[in-house]
């Protein structure tokens, strides 16, 4: 009798341990890491359901209510192409990249900054997010592009950070003097068929993915996915990028000094 | 009597030895033929005025050097010959898997513009893009059901790509030179072939069934026709197109 109770008992704890691993595993994918923060995707369809479903709809794919009055189109999640990633072009961003974007929002779009959000509900986010694209299960997580430390910015840097910017075409689309303007502008299409226009460099405005350098090194090392804006990192150094990025440091400097005048 | 009995022997003698050899022939032709797997083969035209290829503007560029640079999204040979369509086998394969060819396929961009124009190849085998001008390229593939990347590419630096999903067929381009438009079909099979001037294709060493060949254009869409093939029994089919 005892040793049947035993039995028993045993069957049921192999269960319950089975059952809780089992919840573990398809939980893990309802996840977000960010830091120390662990984004659950339950607590994030209620935050998107009251912040997000306007533009990016009930579905994911970027058709909600407001989305034909916007431009650039809201995100469809359920492509998983993401312009402002750590990671090489074609692959997922990484859980902190989706945060970084619900915090910083999108420049000249209609994604705002949702700073105002705690931390945690943008994480919640995140792993809600996530669960529009089989992709975030099918595929590893991928390590992000390396930054090396940046090298001081000097005349010599500008210079061949110039020469690099007129042999890598760069004006064709951002125009010779990085006024977005240049002779392909017109032509330019996201991947959804919208058109979509260069960056104007001497504007002075904030770019997508973030002002600082190493922001912008990144941008060019993974291209923003989804635009006519590709990847270099199979094509240039990393301190040839940094020459580029010294480059359109005294583009962006240029408008700034003028806005002053 | 007794002659006409000779007679008669002889008559069905003779019969008898035609019928053996020819018996024989036929067994022998048959066993030679059970060796070799069949194909499908054929041509591909189009019917009516082939539209006229304009010149493409390269003026935003002077690196892109080519001598009177034509459109190339439908080109029509002599004899209306259909250029740049993929012919391949849709159905008809059951679950069969192939492994794809270590030989990588190769895409050109060369004067500005992508040779050849559509290109084919089986999933997860590589990719080799090469820059032959002397000004930068970026590659671009805007998949369906692949993942998608964009790419700079300088003059003489080596890019490899891959694709693991079938998809027909996958447009590519250039934005930093617009005109710039190709085609990358990709196959979960061997059994597919690209057009060349002639416009002729062929399927080569398929196994004995009954197939769904399908033709596709980029500008002038699909067609399909069932066909079946035995050991030693090819089939020859053609297609053609109109605007």
């Amino acid at each position: 009798m005892r040793m049947m109770a035993d039995m028993i008992a045993h069957k049921m704890s192999v269960t319950v341990a089975f059952i809780i691993l089992a919840s573990g595993l398809s939980s893990h994918a309802q996840e977000s890491h960010v830091g120390s923060l662990v984004g659950n995707a339950k607590h994030g369809k209620a935050l998107y359901q009251r912040y997000c479903i306007f533009c990016h709809g009930p579905e994911g794919d970027g058709n909600g209510e407001s989305a034909p009055y916007l431009d650039p189109k809201p995100r469809d999640f359920t492509k998983a192409t993401f312009k402002c990633r750590s990671t090489p072009s074609g692959d997922l961003p990484l859980d902190s990249d989706l945060y970084d974007t619900i915090t910083r929002g999108v420049h000249a779009s209609g994604m705002p900054s949702w700073r105002p959000l705690l931390r945690q509900e943008r994480a919640d986010l995140v792993a809600y997010i996530k669960t529009f694209s089989p992709r975030f299960q099918e595929e590893p997580p991928v390590a992000p592009v390396q930054i090396p430390p940046e090298p001081p910015t000097s005349a010599e840097s500008v210079k061949r950070g110039s020469q690099l910017f007129q042999s890598m075409n760069c004006g064709l689309c951002h125009g010779k003097e990085g006024r977005g303007n240049g002779p392909s502008a017109a032509t330019l299409t996201d991947t959804r068929g919208y058109p979509i226009r260069p960056f104007d460099l001497t504007s002075g405005t904030r770019l997508k993915c973030g002002d600082s350098d190493s922001g912008i090194f990144r941008d060019l090392t993974t291209g923003l996915d989804g635009t006519p804006m590709p990847s270099f990192a199979s094509a240039l150094k990393p301190d040839q990028i940094w020459d580029l990025v010294h480059y359109i440091a005294t583009l962006r400097a240029a408008a700034k000094l003028a806005d002053r005048r | 009597m007794r002659i006409s009995d000779t007679k008669t022997r002889y008559v069905s003698l003779a019969i008898i030895t035609v019928l053996a050899v020819v018996g024989s022939g036929r067994w022998l032709a048959n066993a030679a033929a059970d060796t070799s797997a069949p194909s499908v083969s054929g041509v591909v035209k189009f019917e009516g005025t082939a539209p006229k290829p304009s010149q493409i503007n390269m003026s935003s560029d002077p690196n892109c050097k080519s001598n009177s640079p034509m459109t190339d999204d439908v080109v029509v040979g002599a004899n209306g010959s259909l250029e740049g369509v993929v012919v391949y086998v849709a159905d008809g394969l059951g679950d069969r898997t192939f492994q794809p060819p270590a030989q990588p396929a190769v895409l050109e961009q060369k004067g500005c513009q992508y040779r050849p124009h559509v290109i084919a190849l089986q999933a997860n085998q590589k990719l080799n893009v090469v820059n032959s001008d002397a000004t930068t390229h970026n590659i671009h593939p805007s998949p369906a059901n692949n993942r998608e990347s964009n790419t700079i590419q300088p003059p003489g630096v080596p890019l490899e790509l891959s694709f693991a999903r079938e998809e027909i067929a996958i447009p590519v381009k250039c934005n930093v030179h617009p005109w710039m438009r190709g085609y990358i079909a990709v196959f979960k099979h061997p059994f597919f072939a690209v057009t060349g001037k002639d416009g002729s294709f062929e399927l080569k060493d398929l196994p004995p069934g009954t197939y769904t060949i399908t033709a596709w254009h980029g500008k002038l869409g699909t067609q399909s026709q069932k066909v079946t093939v035995s050991a030693g029994q090819s089939q020859k089919l053609d297609f053609a197109f109109k605007q």
